[in-house]
């Protein structure tokens, strides 16, 4: 029994920390803020949550309900964070929108008579450098 | 089993560090709030495994004030770049 739970443990932390770790280096990767977005919220909820069953696993039963406080205030914060995130750089145009292949947010607002992006493009981030014009990566 | 946390907090921290280069680097206030957000993730998962490892449980107070304050941080910082339009 115990050689069992130990085994689960070491699962779910390797693969949990093995998340994060992926999360980073997407996070430190990618080229937009949204694609950047996209990676840390797995390290965020999927990576977190595992090593969080891991302890509960290991840990005595009486420790389980306050580890699953924990990762419910995660679940909150990640998507919640990330809209906030998402919507504010869509506003203060820190999309690559050359990038996009389909935009609904504009179509939207263009239907609704209130265009956000005029002249559509945006500056791409500076400290990546290279040519604004590939656009294939 | 104690090579198994070793390792493990090793991960955490070589991608705590791979996202602290991404908060220093920026480039927009935006990115920094995200990898803040991830940093304070880690710094939860890495507690939760050092509890595991030293078989205590005196830091299961500290995660969920990490939780919580991760939250409440990030959701205002967000609110805030939004409301100050120049700070990119």
């Amino acid at each position: 029994m115990t050689v069992l739970r130990d085994v689960v443990t070491a699962v779910l932390f390797l693969t949990g920390a093995c998340f994060c770790l992926l999360g980073a280096v997407g996070l430190l990767r990618f080229r937009d803020t949204v694609s950047r977005l996209h990676a840390a919220s797995k390290a965020q909820t999927l990576g977190l949550l595992l090593i969080l069953v891991g302890a509960a696993v290991h840990r005595p039963l009486g420790e389980a309900p306050v580890l699953l406080l924990v990762a419910l205030f995660q679940l909150f914060n990640a998507p919640i964070t990330s809209q906030i995130v998402g919507r504010t750089a869509y506003r203060t145009h820190a999309v690559d929108r050359r990038r996009l292949f389909v935009d609904e947010l504009a179509d939207r607002l263009a239907r609704d008579g209130t265009p956000l992006h005029e002249q559509g493009g945006l500056t791409p981030d500076k400290e990546e450098g290279g040519n604004p014009d590939d656009t294939d990566r | 089993m104690t090579h198994l946390y070793t390792v493990t907090l090793g991960v955490l921290i070589a991608a705590g560090l791979l996202t602290l280069v991404r908060l220093v680097r920026g480039p927009r206030a935006l990115d920094r709030i995200m990898a803040l957000d991830v940093v304070v993730t880690m710094v939860i998962a890495g507690t939760a495994v050092g509890m595991t490892m030293r078989d205590d449980s005196t830091a299961l107070p500290v995660l969920v004030v990490l939780a919580l304050l991760a939250f409440i941080g990030s959701v205002t910082a967000a609110h805030l770049v939004e409301k100050r339009k120049g700070m990119r």
